[in-house]
């Protein structure tokens, strides 16, 4: 594998061509490091698993979080709702105009079934956060092993 | 050290090992203006309002806001979309801006200042007198 790349690159070296190799490389890494399975959308989620659970967290700031609409079936999780546009209604002119106001649905797919009358949703300073306990009959389950004489 | 791509996740540790901190990023930020005033509306998921700083020195204002790093013991990041760090960003402010009376509010990771004009700087209506 190695050899005939350097081969390759002994007959046509070009200055700056290590470089973007390093860079192809590094992109290559780094890709393979973090899941891009998901296409990322809005909001941007972040899954943190435990054993018996697992917590979504997601930047929603200035929403109404009434208005947001949190569903679980099997594994997979789905998040809904709108971002509001925030100026008033009337003689208003936009300087700048970068936070997006967007209806969004998301659906993520969690590492295992969620029961889900006892996921719980929290949302303070901009960030919601959604519990989800594993289903019981999805834990993993201790054996115990017998020693017969 | 500021950047924009919040939305490129690092692998946890790298920034910090960099710059001993966690990472710094440059909030999305709404400014308009009404006949009497200018709103700048500021994303700062994470902050309330003991965690922003709002100052304004000699025409330039500069926004931060302090976010505690996630920790959930027991539990480990394994998806990653968003990464958690600080937030800075500054704006000229021109001299038609009442800097005195300066109105900043913080709800819901989102803050509001509002820049009430000078006088001089308000539109005046002009009547047009029929003759």
């Amino acid at each position: 594998m190695l050899w005939p790349r350097r081969m390759r690159e002994f007959w046509s070296w070009q200055p700056g061509e290590d470089m973007r190799r390093l860079q192809r490389d590094m992109n290559r890494m780094f890709s393979g490091l973090w899941p891009t399975t998901a296409r990322r959308g809005f909001p941007a989620v972040n899954v943190w698993a435990g054993r018996d659970d697992a917590i979504v967290t997601a930047e929603l700031p200035g929403i109404d979080p009434a208005a947001l609409d949190i569903s679980v079936v099997g594994d997979t999780l789905t998040i809904a709702g709108e971002r509001k546009p925030d100026a008033p209604e009337g003689n208003v002119a936009f300087q700048r105009n970068e936070r997006e106001a967007t209806t969004f649905v998301r659906k993520l797919q969690l590492p295992f079934r969620v029961e889900p009358d006892t996921v719980e949703a929290t949302y303070a300073r901009g960030i919601l956060r959604i519990n989800l306990p594993r289903l019981e009959a999805d834990k993993p389950k201790q054996i115990a092993v017998k020693a017969s004489h | 050290m500021a950047t924009d791509d919040k939305n490129v996740p690092e692998p946890q540790g790298a920034e910090a090992e960099r710059s001993g901190r966690a990472a710094t990023f440059i909030p999305p930020v709404d400014i308009y203006e009404t006949e009497h005033e200018a709103v700048l509306v500021v994303d700062l998921p994470g902050c309330d309002e003991g965690a922003v700083d709002v100052r304004l020195e000699e025409g330039v204002l500069t926004i931060a806001g302090r976010v505690e790093p996630d920790d959930f013991p027991g539990h480990q990041l394994t998806y990653s979309e968003y990464r958690v760090g600080d937030f800075e960003r500054s704006f000229t402010v021109s001299d038609l801006v009442n800097t005195a009376e300066v109105q900043a509010a913080v709800k819901d990771g989102v803050l509001r200042l509002a820049l009430p004009k000078v006088e001089a700087a308000k539109p005046r209506k002009i009547e047009v007198k029929v003759t």
